[in-house]
């Protein structure tokens, strides 16, 4: 298992770079995940990656749609928060899994 | 997967060109996949596809139950064809096609055009089938970004790394 250096601290990754100990996790080194995905992350951001953690820790599967109607955010903010690929690149910011359905 | 990324896919551009459940379903699940990873995906449909962007036929979508030798009986036995014939089966083969795929967390059709719309996704409707059927922007979902020839699809297929895809 590779080891990478976020905000001073080594983080156990897998080979796409997600978390392997979510426990591991803190908002210094999401914020440092952030960067080098090109984001800069904002309160908004962060309400966001509570509640995929608080999701993920409860055993549930994580869907765009299960975000967008979380309250937490609709599915077009979760677009613009996290452009490209949010679900992927929200839960790797997020030290989480990557999410493996299809929808 | 960890594939090779020399050359992401950028866009694709998918046609549905059929009515019934499993083949909108295809379309629009490889549709908003597309856009879940980032892909531009723009979505055409023509002929019988229309009925999924309808809105007075959109959530009545079927599945055929007749010609279609994958058909099955839930637990496996064949469905023989002349069953499919009888009134009502198609109506209750449907409606227990789309709990199954409600269960499995696969949103209605709307609710699929929202998500892929939300991320960017755009939705076509196929100006001559439309003229066939006799339909205006008015009936169409508000999804439906607008009614296209098969010129200006192709228009919008151009650039590199696009690929079609005819469900």
């Amino acid at each position: 298992m590779a080891q990478k250096e976020f905000a001073g601290q080594m983080i156990e990754v897998n080979e796409e770079g997600y978390f392997t100990k979510p426990e591991q996790w803190n908002q210094e080194v999401a914020g440092a995940v952030a960067r080098e995905e090109g984001l800069e992350l904002t309160e908004k951001h962060f309400a966001v990656l509570d509640y995929l953690r608080k999701r993920h820790f409860a055993g549930e599967a994580l869907t765009i749609r299960s975000v967008g109607k979380s309250g937490v955010v609709d599915v077009k903010d979760f677009y613009a928060l996290f452009p490209g690929a949010p679900l992927k690149k929200a839960t790797k910011i997020a030290g989480i899994p990557k999410p493996t359905g299809c929808i | 997967m960890s594939a090779e990324k020399e050359t992401p896919l950028k866009k694709v551009c998918i046609i549905c060109a059929k009515g019934t459940i499993e083949d909108v379903y295809a379309a629009l699940i490889m549709a908003n996949g597309a856009v879940m990873e980032g892909i531009e995906a723009k979505l055409f449909f023509t002929f019988f596809g229309l009925d999924a962007i309808t809105k007075k036929q959109m959530h009545k979508l079927h599945t055929g139950t007749v010609g279609n030798p994958a058909m099955r009986m839930p637990g496996g036995l064949p469905f023989p064809t002349i069953l499919g014939m009888l009134p009502g089966v198609e109506a209750g083969v449907s409606a227990m096609m789309k709990s199954q795929m409600a269960a499995l967390d696969i949103p209605p059709v709307d609710e699929f055009f929202e998500l892929i719309t939300a991320g960017g996704g755009e939705i076509y409707a196929c100006k001559l089938a439309a003229e066939m059927f006799k339909l205006k922007k008015e009936d169409l979902s508000e999804h439906v970004k607008d009614i296209i020839t098969v010129g200006q699809f192709y228009e919008l297929a151009a650039g590199d790394h696009t690929q079609i895809i005819f469900t």
